[in-house]
């Protein structure tokens, strides 16, 4: 059991452990929707969200239901389960209620069953043994880190579009992990603030 | 039911026209992060292509009786089961790469490939077929792979597969070990890639 303060945690996953620019989690949809900075800020708020309450879900799930039955080696089949029932839950609560947020985050919902780094951040949860307040802490660090990350990256490819001087063969993907190079250079600078495994 | 196209055209575009990785940059992400270690991509590859293979195959058998609806859910479960498979085989047999892997076997799974080659080949294919594409497609996603961690391996820690190759007083490229390194490898091959290719079809 690590002993990290959640708040510290939260931090971290932000800065020095972040989920996109250390450990390549989330690299489609961040490659395919960072076109410009609109889209890539509602994915990016989607995926805090599905992120912070999977993290929860699947903590309980495992602790209390998986380890107890001893069925933990199917946690990969119930985690994604969990996943894709929860954002199928959201999607239809949002349209139902809060028809002006389904406007802004509703075509990205669907893409999020299949991102990697909402079932990454759960299995992290496991293997490192946080406690369900670390757990959340760590998916909302993570979900906000990614959304930076996203938006970031959009908004350069916005401005690098217009400028037009991206040789032929570099534009689009090329370019964009250029730039996450780049990116994740600048965030090495944060290593060493704090450490978590 | 259009014909399902021959062998030999299933293995040029999983090979090199329609390659994953360089054509459509998809399902990098899982195993981007183990390129570091020739050893690592060489398990994780394996792992790729034995769900890719099996699973393309499998939905390929219950296409007919797979309802519309709910295919994606199918489909995520058959992967899914594959891949617990390979992830109990691997903790028995190599426990340390297993250990090195970490979360990253479990995460074949949201492989975006694996889902890709599903929904456009394996859905409307007869399993032969479907199984040969999947070998084809993860066989040109392992030959990139190797190609990143090739230079990340040689540069990074001065040695291929754990072997000394490089000479005495040479000093390791940090930065090839660590997550930047791999972004700009990728980068890079993406981008002689498409200018070749351009330069080609003109």
């Amino acid at each position: 059991m690590t002993n990290i303060d959640p708040a510290t945690l939260f931090f971290a996953a932000i800065f020095t452990n972040n989920i996109l620019l250390t450990n390549f989690l989330g690299l489609c949809p961040y490659l395919s929707i960072s076109r410009n900075l609109r889209s890539a800020f509602g994915l990016g708020a989607a995926v805090v969200f599905v992120m912070t309450f999977t993290a929860a879900l699947n903590h309980l799930m495992y602790y209390q239901v998986l380890i107890p039955l001893k069925l933990d080696h199917l946690q990969y089949i119930i985690f994604i389960i969990i996943i894709a029932a929860f954002v199928q839950l959201v999607e239809m609560t949002v349209e139902r209620y809060f028809p002006a947020l389904y406007y802004i985050l509703g075509i990205f919902l669907p893409l999020i069953t299949v991102n990697c780094a909402i079932l990454g951040a759960s299995l992290f949860m496991v293997i490192r043994e946080y406690t369900l307040i670390q757990s959340m802490a760590y998916g909302a660090g993570s979900g906000i880190g990614w959304m930076m990350a996203i938006t970031a990256v959009g908004a350069i490819r916005e401005k690098i579009q217009k400028s037009g001087m991206v040789p032929k063969g570099l534009e689009g993907p090329g370019i964009t992990l250029l730039i996450t190079g780049i990116l994740s250079l600048a965030f090495m600078a944060f290593s060493g603030m704090i450490q978590i495994q | 039911m259009q014909k399902p196209p021959p062998a030999n055209e299933i293995i040029k575009q999983g090979l090199w026209l329609e390659n994953p990785v360089l054509k459509h940059t998809l399902g990098i992400c899982s195993t981007l992060a183990v390129t570091n270690l020739l050893v690592n991509t060489l398990v994780m590859n394996i792992g790729l292509i034995f769900t890719l293979t099996l699973s393309c195959a499998t939905v390929s058998i219950l296409r007919n009786v797979t309802p519309m609806r709910i295919r994606m859910m199918v489909q995520t479960l058959i992967i899914s089961s594959y891949v617990i498979i390979f992830d109990i085989v691997i903790k028995a047999y190599i426990p340390d790469i297993s250990e090195a892997l970490g979360p990253y076997v479990g995460l074949i799974i949201t492989n975006c490939i694996i889902m890709g080659r599903c929904e456009a080949f394996a859905r409307n294919n007869p399993p032969w077929p479907a199984f040969l594409d999947g070998l084809a497609v993860g066989a040109g996603f392992s030959l990139v792979l190797f190609a990143i961690a090739v230079v990340r391996e040689l540069l990074g820690f001065g040695t291929l597969f754990g072997f000394m190759v490089m000479p005495e007083g040479f000093t390791p490229w940090t930065i090839m070990i660590m997550a930047p390194g791999a972004f700009f490898m990728l980068g890079i091959y993406v981008w002689i890639v498409r200018s070749f290719t351009m330069q080609f079809n003109k």
